[in-house]
């Protein structure tokens, strides 16, 4: 480990990762702080997985640029590093003709912002792509650009390709304080002090917190925290499109879309929280959700319900990106108030924040950079021969650990040891889906426990859920019995 | 490595007490080539994470631990010489009863099978299922999991519990979690009665002084990291919880045991119709699904109160998929007479019988759906009431049966329907 770095991220989700990805380009020694145990931990592992074709945000904003941008650079980062996504299209739907005049606007925004192929249909040609939408709807947006995406594919492919190329990740680290140096900056972590010359603030719902150590421009970030419901794979095919609701006086109304893998995801609600943590649903979200989700899609299966969680997002007041060098604190760089289409603009806030760090620091690029990654491998992809031929090289190809998603142990063991690897249940889930079908975990948890405890050389008391305290298992069957023993005769001692 | 395909009389997906005893039935009624295949490491399913006793009353006459109930099958197997396979998952079967499996050894391999016998049991309902509101951390089990935790593995998932569902996992739970040293709180039922079998809340519940809350459940779950408590509350008559009624208890672990599922997965991909109450498939009365040559029993076909149960249901499948096997004992066209339910009963198993076909005697086995005291169940062919009997107690937490006999049934030729219902007098 370096003690001065050239450049700090603080944050390993999708945004940091992306401008760590640009920055391992250049001659650069650059260091990724994250607090969590793993990447992809904040708000870039809970949202909606959608790729935004870019007819929502202002036109001349930050916002509509990037959103654009991002969605091109999508397809070709996907093949690049190896991480599922689709264009599937995505539809606005109008459910009153008093909303046709505001379907019309969103499309002149997307045209203003570049949006490529956007047309209205009316009720018939939006049934014709999408024959599950509700009787209620009138007219639609479509949009063939929009498209889905894995978003804990993109964040960790982003991050593993940086580290390929030379970028460090220090986890379970976490930022207490900022001090400007001669040089740069000094920060304070949980884990001992860095020097860097120049810091990129990626910090999801905390960018504000750091902002403010180090300039007197404040910002203030609100946790605005989404509830979703994910549907079983069984009801997969109840919608092709990415169907969301157009706005109107009831709120900005519930998406539902299929994900990558194949399940519906339905949400998310948009309820602010004080606690910058505060990622617990509540019964009342979960009911606002189910209760607008039925109204744009015919028969919403919503008892196929497998889990139901929230994330939050970085909404900054001016409910604007903010990439850039802060006048009062040169070399210290924002990548604030991403929200939604962060996600989406990623690739393109990574390119954009890079340019800027790059020109501070006048950074040459490397002559060998390695700009593809292969994802872990996916048997599933594989015919049968080529599925065989590799069991017989690894037999742990052949079982099955997960039976709801059909993931092998040989998955599970490429996600252990590859760059960054995981460490936890969670970190697996995240790079195999392995407990992330219909039985949540309940039949594998058990095995992929003893299978981290043997890769990582650890007893099995010592796996976590998600680091941290999140132990699973607390001792040894009756070591109650022993420990109260050992106190009584301490206690007669 | 096989990449050619295996040519095989008989397939029994599921090495469980189901699929033992379905296999035993077979071998013993003649066939000499078939298979079971297990996923696990060993044979007997479920059982061997069960090491409660009380298992084996109807049939053996004498209380057995889980392992030692499914030995006794095991043991008839080695006797009996049926070949099985271990670790190996069951990815594919075709509607023409090819099956693909997969193991570490073999690869992924094919068989081609006369006849199958679904035996895969069932999975525990999970929390997100519920939409139980709240936090993600760990210490959030079902119950079967901290089961197989506890009694296979020897690790404590928790040491302060709280238990919600009173089906008989929940409840054998909270005293297994007593004896290897935790504090279980309280167990929470969302309905007003439990789910699991009388003499398991009194050993498991009373016998421990453990606190047994009805129409109650859990609203909220605090704690980032590890669970740090639960929020309870009471319901009312539809399951909504009554503001003011909150309560809040530390804790360090919520078990679940909020329903089980049959594991229709495989079935579903190949065809078979499901019958939607159970999630089990729709069976005539030689428990054969819709697709011929294909049979089901155990957990997969309905959840049952008791192994003695699964066992007796199997060997019936075992006998009948040797008779398809041999070609006996089959008809062109069936003609089939639909049982109906109704008035309190929710399903039956069969769902349909071929009174021309039939053996001597069918059970029909079902659930009603809520408690009944001093009542009766009555069978009636068209509207006459062929069978009537009072119950001093039903509840949906255990089984039911009656036995249609094939001597009246035939008394009725032009018989339109069979209906089995709950009935005040």
């Amino acid at each position: 480990m370096k003690m001065m770095y050239d450049v700090v991220i603080i944050g390993a989700g999708v945004s940091g990762s992306a401008v760590a990805r640009e920055l391992a380009r250049y001659q650069l020694a650059v260091c990724v702080v994250e607090k969590e145990e793993d990447i992809c931990c904040g708000t870039s592992k809970a949202n909606s997985g959608i790729v935004h074709a870019g007819y929502d945000a202002k036109p001349g904003s930050l916002m509509a640029k990037l959103n654009v941008k991002g969605n091109q650079m999508m397809e070709n980062l996907s093949r690049q590093l190896d991480f599922p996504y689709k264009q599937n299209g995505s539809l606005v739907v109008c459910m009153e003709v008093e909303g046709k005049p505001r379907l019309m606007e969103l499309y002149e925004q997307g045209i203003a912002n570049g949006v490529k192929d956007l047309c209205i249909l009316n009720r018939e040609e939006a049934l014709q792509i999408e024959p599950n939408l509700s009787d209620t709807v009138v007219a639609a947006l479509y949009a063939p650009t929009g498209g889905i995406v894995c978003p804990f594919g993109l964040n960790i492919a982003l991050a593993e390709n940086a580290a390929e190329n030379g970028v460090e990740f220090r986890l379970n680290t976490e930022v207490v304080d900022i001090q400007k140096t001669e040089q740069g900056y000094q920060i304070h972590t949980t884990q001992g002090d860095i020097q860097t010359k120049v810091v990129v603030n990626a910090a999801g719902v905390y960018a504000d917190k750091f902002h403010n150590m180090v300039s007197e421009d404040k910002i203030h970030i609100t946790a605005r925290r989404g509830d979703y419901c994910l549907l079983d794979k069984s009801v997969g095919n109840l919608v092709e499109h990415t169907v969301f609701q157009l706005p109107n006086q009831f709120g900005k109304g519930v998406l539902i879309a299929p994900t990558v893998h194949g399940n519906i995801i339905v949400g998310p609600t948009a309820i602010d929280v004080e606690d910058k943590e505060g990622t617990n649903t509540t019964q009342e979200g979960i009911q606002r959700l189910v209760g607008r989700a039925g109204s744009s899609v015919k028969d919403l299966p919503i008892r196929q319900v497998i889990t139901s969680f929230a994330g939050l997002r970085a909404h900054e007041d001016g409910h604007e990106f903010i990439i850039e060098e802060l006048a009062d604190a040169k070399g210290f760089i924002d990548c604030a108030g991403i929200e939604s289409p962060g996600l989406t603009s990623a690739p393109a806030i990574g390119v954009m924040a890079a340019e800027i760090v790059c020109e501070i620091l006048n950074a040459k690029e490397k002559d060998s950079f390695t700009e593809t990654r292969k994802g872990i491998l996916d048997p599933k992809q594989l015919s049968m021969e080529e599925r065989n031929a590799l069991i017989r090289k690894h037999p742990a190809y052949g079982n099955i650990v997960c039976r709801c998603e059909m993931i092998t142990e040989g998955e599970i063991l490429d996600a252990i040891h590859r760059p960054l690897g995981a460490k936890s249940l969670d970190g697996i889930k995240r790079r195999t889906r392995t407990g992330m079908g219909r039985c949540q975990a309940g039949f594998c948890s058990p095995k992929t426990i003893e299978i981290l405890a043997r890769e990582l050389g650890v007893s099995e008391s010592e796996i976590t859920k998600a680091g941290g305290s999140s132990k699973l298992i607390v001792g040894r069957n009756k070591d109650m019995y022993d420990r109260s023993e050992q106190k009584e005769r301490q206690d007669l001692a | 490595m096989m990449e050619k395909v295996r040519q095989i009389d008989m397939v029994i997906i599921g090495g469980g007490p189901a699929g033992l005893a379905a296999a035993i039935a077979a071998k013993k009624q003649g066939v000499a080539n078939l298979l079971i295949i297990e996923r696990d490491a060993q044979l007997g399913g479920i059982l061997n994470q069960c090491i409660h006793n009380g298992f084996g009353l109807h049939t053996f006459k004498e209380e057995l631990t889980g392992p030692e109930y499914a030995q006794r099958f095991v043991t008839q197997v080695e006797e009996l010489q049926i070949p099985y396979c271990l670790h190996t998952m069951v990815m594919d079967i075709s509607r023409e009863r090819l099956v693909t499996a997969m193991n570490r050894e073999d690869g992924i391999f094919q068989i081609q099978a006369k006849a199958i016998i679904l035996a895969m049991g069932c999975r525990e309902r999970p929390r997100g299922a519920l939409n139980i509101p709240g936090y993600r951390p760990a210490g959030i089990y079902s119950a079967g999991t901290a089961q197989r935790l506890v009694n296979i593995e020897g690790y404590m998932p928790g040491r302060e519990v709280v238990i919600l569902g009173s089906g008989d996992i929940g409840l054998i739970m909270a005293r297994r979690m007593t004896l290897e040293g935790a504090k279980v709180k309280v167990v929470a039922e969302l309905m007003p009665y439990s789910g699991g079998l009388k003499r398991n809340i009194v050993q498991c519940l009373e016998d421990f002084d453990i606190p047994l809350k009805l129409s109650h459940t859990v609203i909220d779950i605090a704690g980032k990291e590890r669970v740090e408590g639960i929020t309870l509350a009471r319901v009312d008559e539809k399951g909504k919880p009554i503001t003011g009624t909150e309560e809040y208890i530390p804790c360090d672990t919520l078990l679940l045991s909020v329903g089980l599922i049959p594991e229709n997965e495989l079935s579903k991909e190949m065809g078979v119709e499901l019958e939607q109450v159970t999630n089990g498939p729709k069976v005539n009365e030689q428990l054969e699904t819709n697709i011929p040559g294909v049979f089901a029993c155990g957990n997969v076909l309905h959840v049952h109160d008791l192994v003695d149960y699964v066992s007796e249901e199997a060997s019936l499948a075992g006998r009948h998929a040797a008779a398809f096997v041999q070609n006996v004992n089959r008809k062109e066209k069936p003609v089939y007479v639909h049982i109906q339910t109704m008035d309190g009963v929710r399903y039956s198993v069969p769902s349909k019988i071929c009174v021309e076909r039939m053996e001597e005697e069918v059970v029909v086995r079902f659930r009603v759906g809520s408690v009944y005291k001093n009542q009766f169940i009555s069978v009636y062919v068209d509207n006459e009431r062929i069978w009537h009997r009072k119950r001093p107690a039903m509840a949906p937490g255990e089984m039911e049966q009656i036995t249609l006999k094939k001597q009246k049934l035939m008394e009725y030729p032009n018989m339109q329907s069979i209906t089995v219902k709950v009935e005040e007098r």
